[in-house]
């Protein structure tokens, strides 16, 4: 591969900016969300795991109602950036975000901002369904309970297994285990999971790479669907699935680090998932969308 | 790309039929086997041996005394004349040892299950579950030299009047607490395995719905890992009713059917210990009187595991 070269990654598009546009005309013309529209932003994001530098300098914009897909090779660091997204690295002892994530033009990293209240607003959906051991009723109504949603539960738990259409398959069989599902219906009952709390914005880790290809349907249908209502930001190693289903899409790599040789993230080129895929800029994108990839 | 005579090819056209049966019996394997096998039968077969040798005399003694007076009743005083063997006080005491010592124990060894499993830094628990675990080896006797020594007098000192009288020199409380102290790394211990135990992936699920870490120990993982938590309290429990060496030098040796902490008692076990070394002879009713209450620690400690097992089956929530 390549050096990373210091060329920048964003060269000019189609036709050169004459100077006098507004930031949105930019925006668009860059395949940028409108500035009005972003609904959240990484700034100069850098994630190191103890010594290890995972992902650097990244400056990506998500925008609302919209499905934003992250795509690359193993190990680029696009699921890092995604759970930059609502401070799950948190968990991890040794993770250190710098830079700064901002989600409604306020940062999420900052001093005053609870992790807890972040994520009760940006969810997630994980590559392996991890339901809870209980029913299928306990499961979606676990989230509402411990933000002290009002409402009647019953209800809640019925929109929420609406949304995902999986009312009609287990309305029935509402105390019974989850653990009982396909491993396709029971991904959709964490889409449900996550969405009876009512988030803003979700994130998805690979959603389907453990399910097969009519539950993987099912579930990129769903995603269409819930677009109108959230904003979605969704890793896959599925080139197929992020061009069916995201309105943009960003390309990550990793580059060896020229004194030890650990291979960073780096974002190489974001853009309308339509120009991504027919004509992109970057030769490593060309290179990767087309299967030439190392 | 090795040559074809460095990397072991297939058979050639021309060459004979490989051999496949066994150039010499494997006898090794079989005496391993065996071997192995007696290792497996030998705690049976101790199992047995200790039923046998608890039922025998037992059986001897319930031919003089009947099994009613033995179970349910209150006097206790088997070298007296004439003698009574209500054992109950007995079972009382070393109940009332083993509820004070839970009272401690199980609280203290949760929390620091739930510390080392959920909050804990790596580096933090690497050091600090392994000391806890060395707690678990000290010596009874030197707890027990502990709690007549220091936590008796500590207690002593420190009893608010309005709760009434102050702890005797010898007091069930004093031999509760150090029981407690000595069964908290075996709770916190078997307890965090289960915990750790429990996939990542449910705390995420449930960190990622804004449940705080306290919310996802509680209601994710505790539930998760309810038969190892209830394994590790049982366990606790088992030592804390076997446990011989605390009782006998810190709760006395007054047969006395109370739950009152502050007075002396009589453990089942301190009676075994004291009348097994002690001048009776054997082959005596008296004598027998230790299968008879040794025998009743073995069920009771049996009947606890199956009422356990039954509790652990109908709420544990099982992750696959």
């Amino acid at each position: 591969m390549e050096p990373a070269s210091t060329t920048s990654t964003r060269a000019p598009v189609i036709e050169p900016l004459t100077g006098v546009e507004t930031a949105a005309e930019r925006a668009r013309h860059r395949g940028l969300p409108d500035p009005a529209d972003v609904v959240m932003e990484c700034l100069g994001l850098n994630v190191f795991y103890g010594s290890f530098h995972a992902v650097h300098d990244v400056n990506l914009s998500f925008g609302r109602n919209e499905i934003t897909a992250l795509i690359g090779p193993s190990g680029c660091g696009k699921s890092t950036v995604l759970r930059c997204l609502n401070r799950m690295n948190d968990l991890i002892p040794s993770a250190r975000v710098e830079g700064e994530v901002t989600y409604d033009g306020i940062d999420i990293y900052g001093r005053a901002v609870d992790p807890i209240e972040v994520r009760r607003r940006i969810g997630m959906v994980f590559q392996k369904p991890n339901p809870f051991p209980k029913s299928i009723y306990d499961n979606i109504a676990y989230g509402p309970k411990i933000i002290g949603m009002d409402g009647d539960m019953d209800h809640i738990v019925e929109r929420a297994l609406r949304v995902t259409a999986l009312w009609d398959e287990v309305k029935d069989r509402l105390d019974d285990n989850a653990y009982g599902l396909s491993g396709g219906q029971q991904q959709r009952l964490c889409i449900a999971r996550c969405i009876a709390v009512s988030p803003d914005v979700i994130l998805m880790d690979e959603p389907c790479s453990a399910l097969d290809p009519v539950s993987t349907s099912r579930i990129e249908d769903l995603m269409v669907e819930l677009k109108e209502r959230y904003s979605i930001v969704i890793v896959t190693h599925n080139m197929q699935q992020a061009a069916r289903v995201s309105d943009r899409t960003a390309f990550f790599t990793a580059s060896p680090d020229e004194t030890t040789g650990n291979r960073t993230g780096m974002l190489v080129e974001y853009d309308k998932t339509a120009r991504i895929f027919t004509n992109p800029v970057d030769k490593r994108t060309e290179d990767y969308i087309s299967g030439r990839f190392g | 790309m090795g040559s074809p005579d460095v990397v072991s090819s297939g058979r050639l056209a021309g060459e004979p039929a490989r051999r496949l049966s066994a150039a010499s019996p494997r006898h090794g394997e079989k005496v391993i086997r065996g071997l192995l096998i007696l290792c497996a039968a030998l705690s049976i077969a101790t199992t047995t041996g200790i039923m046998i040798s608890l039922v025998g005399p037992s059986i001897g003694f319930f031919r003089e005394v009947s099994a009613i007076d033995f179970l349910f009743g209150t006097e206790w005083s088997p070298v007296i004349q004439p003698p009574s063997f209500g054992v109950l006080p007995l079972v009382v005491g070393t109940l009332s040892v083993t509820l004070w010592g839970l009272i401690f124990a199980v609280p203290i060894g949760l929390a620091a299950a739930i510390y080392l499993s959920e909050y804990a830094h790596p580096r933090v628990r690497s050091i600090l579950k392994p000391t806890l675990e060395v707690l678990a080896g000290i010596p009874t006797v030197a707890l027990g030299f502990f709690a007549f020594s220091f936590v008796t007098p500590l207690l002593q000192d420190l009893w608010p009047g309005f709760l009434g009288d102050g702890p005797n020199i010898f007091n069930a409380l004093s031999a509760g607490l150090v029981i407690g102290l000595m069964i908290v790394p075996i709770i916190a211990s078997i307890s965090e395995d289960a915990m750790s135990a429990v996939p990542a992936g449910l705390r995420e699920g449930a960190a990622a719905l804004g449940a705080s870490r306290m919310r996802v120990a509680l209601r994710v993982v505790f539930p998760a890992a309810l038969s190892g938590i209830v394994a590790s309290i049982v366990l606790g429990i088992s030592r804390a009713i076997g446990e011989t060496m605390i009782v006998l030098m810190a709760a006395g040796a007054t047969p006395n059917m109370t739950f009152n902490p502050v007075e002396s008692i009589l453990a089942m076990t301190a009676f075994i210990g004291v009348t097994a070394t002690g001048d009776i002879a054997t082959g005596t009713i008296e004598y027998d009187t230790i299968f008879a209450v040794g025998l009743l620690l073995f069920v009771m400690t049996l009947v606890m595991n199956l009422i356990s097992i039954r509790l652990v089956r109908k709420y544990r929530e099982v992750y696959e």
